[in-house]
C-alpha cells in the first residue's frame, strides 16, 4: 500500500514542481503582494494627502499661554506704534 | 566783509539744520511712513496680517510680492527678538502678541488671518482672532 501511495504522490509532486503552472503561481504570487504593495502605498499616500488641512498654524502656537499674551500686550502695541513703516 | 557774509549764511545753515533734526528726529518714530509699495499692496489686500505676527501674500505670489513681504518679515523679526529679549519672552510669545494687535490695527478693506487659517477682509466689526488676544 505504501509503496503505491508514495509512488503516486512522488509522480504528482514531481509532475508539479515541472509544470509551467508553477511559474505561473510564482507570477499569480508575485502579483498579488505587487498589488498589496500598491494598496498600502495607496493607503499611506491618502494619509499624506488627507493630513494638511488647516490648524497646523494653530498648533504651532498651542503652547503660548494667555496670561503670556497679556503680559507682553502693551509692549506689543508700543512697538507697533514706534515701528509704523513695517506694520 | 565776504568773511562775515559766508560766517552768517553758514550759521543760518547750521542753525536750520540743528531745526530741522530736532523736529525730524522727534517726528522720525511717530510718523514713519509705510513704503508705498507696502501700502498699496496692504490696501489692495495682496498682503494680509497673519495671527503669527507676520505678514503674508493673499492672493497670487510674485517676486514683487515676496520681496517685499520677505523684507518686511525680516525687520519685524529684528523689532520682536529685540523686544522678546527686553521683556524675557520668547520670539515666538512676542510675535503671536504682537500679531494679535497688528490684526486689531487693519483698517476695514485690509486683510488679515483668522482663527480658522483663512484670510479675511477685515470689515469695521471686529477682526476674528485667536481666543488668547487680550
Amino acid at each position: 500500500m505504501s509503496a503505491m501511495t508514495n509512488g503516486k504522490l512522488t509522480d504528482r509532486a514531481r509532475a508539479a514542481t515541472s509544470l509551467a503552472m508553477q511559474g505561473e503561481s510564482k507570477a499569480r504570487r508575485f502579483a498579488r503582494m505587487a498589488a498589496t504593495m500598491f494598496v498600502s502605498l495607496g493607503l499611506t499616500g491618502c494619509i499624506t494627502v488627507n493630513a494638511p488641512e488647516e490648524p497646523i498654524v494653530i498648533e504651532l502656537n498651542v503652547n503660548i499661554r494667555q496670561e503670556v499674551i497679556y503680559r507682553l500686550a502693551e509692549d506689543a502695541g508700543n512697538t507697533i506704534e514706534e515701528n509704523a513703516d513695517i506694520f | 566783509m565776504g568773511d562775515m557774509m559766508t560766517k552768517r549764511i553758514s550759521k543760518g545753515l547750521l542753525a536750520g539744520v540743528a531745526i530741522a533734526t530736532a523736529i525730524g528726529g522727534l517726528a522720525t518714530p511717530a510718523f514713519a511712513q509705510r513704503d508705498p509699495a507696502y501700502a498699496a499692496a496692504r490696501s489692495a489686500g495682496q498682503v494680509g496680517e497673519k495671527m503669527d505676527g507676520y505678514l503674508g501674500i493673499v492672493g497670487p505670489s510674485t517676486p514683487e510680492l515676496r520681496r517685499l513681504v520677505n523684507d518686511i518679515n525680516i525687520k519685524r523679526r529684528a523689532v520682536y527678538a529685540e523686544r522678546a529679549k527686553a521683556t524675557n519672552a520668547t520670539l515666538e510669545e512676542y510675535a503671536l502678541t504682537a500679531g494679535c494687535q497688528a490684526i486689531l490695527a487693519t483698517a476695514p478693506g485690509e486683510k488679515y488671518q483668522a482663527p480658522s487659517g483663512n484670510w479675511e477682509t477685515r470689515t469695521s466689526a471686529p477682526p476674528m482672532r485667536d481666543s488668547r488676544c487680550p
